[in-house]
């Protein structure tokens, strides 16, 4: 396969998560949606602004994934989870705990950042469990 | 409006065909199809052609034209990709086609080739069913993705993996009289507990198998059946279609699938029946979970409830509303473009009163197709009636 093609919009949220300064597009009336946007796909307003994402995020759900594409291959068993963070919610995989059903619980509050595939050290969205203040 | 008649269904084996081509599978499917119909090719005025992944599986792009030449038609050919829902939409917009008099005889179905590709690749390929940037790459897969779905739905609702497991055992012991299925064999629910996890919670007996297959439909208008002594004793009463957010993470509920509430609700509408009218029905199980979100959908059940059906009976052969009978996507196979096309081959056939099936179902008049596209992003509905 020939280099992948940029991404943009995508690869600058990418870039910001990985700096701690992730972010939502929200509209006026205060859907969330990920970039790249011309409008909110909720309502179709174009006036979308960057609004923060919570410190901390809640697991709405999860699995532990056995079988994956060529593009996960050693990094299976993994745990991938949907996580909200107040205007969005964000997709990822959970690291920092067994990659087990039994290790994870819906209502498990998280973190996010960009960390690398294991299989070829592309960027990815990871989620890592809140550290207890 | 005239009314759209299914005037004859053909269908290959699923399976494994590693040494047949796509145009040899549609072609196969589609002289079933005119020999089940009595139909002239010369008739056929459009191809409505469902595939999904032919570009990464056989390197062929522009599937129409040569799905034309290869069921011996000429006429305009259209492909369509809606992922798993791809050939419910061509069989829609057949019906939409003959329904408005543009043509009074169409073709419409799919085909899928998959096992000729490394399961990672396959594994791969289904994946792109998702959205590339904010799921794909941030480690979902297919199972995965319905995997997401199960917790939230046992979140949501309650419900174990011995409840699914029930309904894989139904549509493999559906499967076991059907000629076209992949697998005729049965499966226990505890075989199906014990069997190595896939994307758990699901395992590997909650999800559908990897298959090469093609499906094809004559769909004709009344006046041409009359006029031409067809029998066509089925009518595709009501179809519908429904979208929604392309991302699982940015539905509303993560354990519904409006989409195919939408569907339903537009083919009910459409045909003048409602769930309760329903005798038997096909719905999208590439994972057993889709199953229980599909019934949820139809309206059979309420929000929570579906997840019982299969244990409980009602949706068993022998039970109130039986689902599945041709072994579902789970047990018959899932050649993904082929798929929502086979769905209204079955349930024809069982309507008529010829497939190896029908006797569960004897009295039956109003059936339901539900197909559905990657995480429920794309649904079809069809109402299909005994109209004579
Ligand atoms: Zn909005």
């Amino acid at each position: 396969m020939s280099a992948p093609a940029s991404n943009g919009g995508y690869d600058e949220w990418l870039d910001a998560l990985a700096d701690g300064e992730g972010y939502a597009l929200v509209c006026p009336d205060g859907h969330g949606s990920l970039p790249p946007r011309r409008v909110c796909p909720e309502c179709g307003a174009a006036a979308l602004s960057e609004g923060p994402l919570a410190e901390t995020g809640t697991v709405e759900t999860y699995s532990v994934v056995h079988v994956a594409g060529p593009r996960f291959a050693d990094d299976t068993p993994y745990v991938n989870a949907i996580v909200d963070f107040g205007p969005i919610r964000l997709t990822g995989v959970l690291r920092g705990v067994e990659p087990a059903t039994e290790a994870v619980a819906v209502g498990d509050r998280v973190a996010v950042g960009v960390e690398e595939r294991a299989t070829d050290g592309e960027p990815l969205v990871v989620f890592r469990p809140a550290t207890e203040e | 409006m005239t009314d759209a008649r299914v005037a004859g269904v053909g269908l290959t084996h699923f399976g494994s065909h590693p040494d047949r081509t796509g145009r040899d599978l549609f072609a196969t499917a589609a002289l079933r199809a005119f020999e089940d119909a009595g139909v002239p090719r010369e008739d056929v005025e459009e191809l409505n052609y469902g595939n999904f992944m032919g570009a990464l599986a056989e390197h062929q792009g522009h599937q129409a034209p040569l799905m034309a030449e290869a069921a011996g038609v000429n006429c305009p050919s259209t492909r369509y990709e809606e992922a798993c829902a791809s050939a419910g939409v061509a069989v829609r917009e057949a019906v939409r086609t003959v329904r408005a008099g543009d043509a009074d005889v169409a073709l419409a179905g799919g085909m899928e080739r998959m096992t000729n590709l490394p399961t990672d690749e396959v594994t791969e390929g289904l994946a792109i069913a998702a959205d590339d940037l904010f799921e794909v790459r941030a480690g979902v897969t297919f199972p995965g993705a319905y995997a997401l779905m199960a917790t939230a739905y046992f979140d949501a609702y309650g419900g174990t993996r011995e409840d699914l497991a029930h309904v894989a055992a139904k549509n493999h012991a559906n499967a076991v009289p059907n000629e076209y299925a992949q697998y005729r064999k049965e499966v226990s629910v505890e075989e199906a507990l014990e069997a190595p996890p896939v994307a758990e919670p699901l395992h590997l007996y909650d999800a559908c198998p990897i298959t090469d297959g093609a499906s094809a439909l004559v769909i004709v208008s009344e006046e041409y059946a009359a006029e031409n002594d067809v029998d066509a004793p089925v009518a595709v009463a009501g179809t519908g279609q429904g979208t929604d957010r392309m991302a699982l993470a940015d539905r509303e509920r993560l354990a519904r699938t409006p989409a195919a509430d939408d569907a339903a609700d537009a083919a009910y509408a459409d045909a003048g029946v409602g769930p309760d009218d329903v005798d038997v029905a096909e719905v999208h199980d590439c994972f057993t979970i889709a199953e229980v979100l599909a019934l949820e959908s139809l309206g059979f059940f309420d929000p929570g409830e579906g997840i019982a059906a299969a244990r409980e009976g009602v949706t068993t052969a022998d039970g109130d509303l039986p689902v599945n009978l041709s072994g579902g996507l789970k047990a018959k196979g899932h050649p993904v473009g082929a798929t929502g096309g086979s769905q209204i081959a079955e349930l024809t056939r069982l309507l008529r009163g010829d497939h190896p099936n029908s006797e569960h179902v004897a009295d039956a008049e109003v059936g339901v197709a539900h197909n559905a596209g990657g995480t429920v992003a794309s649904a079809v509905v069809h109402v299909l009636e005994v109209a004579e």
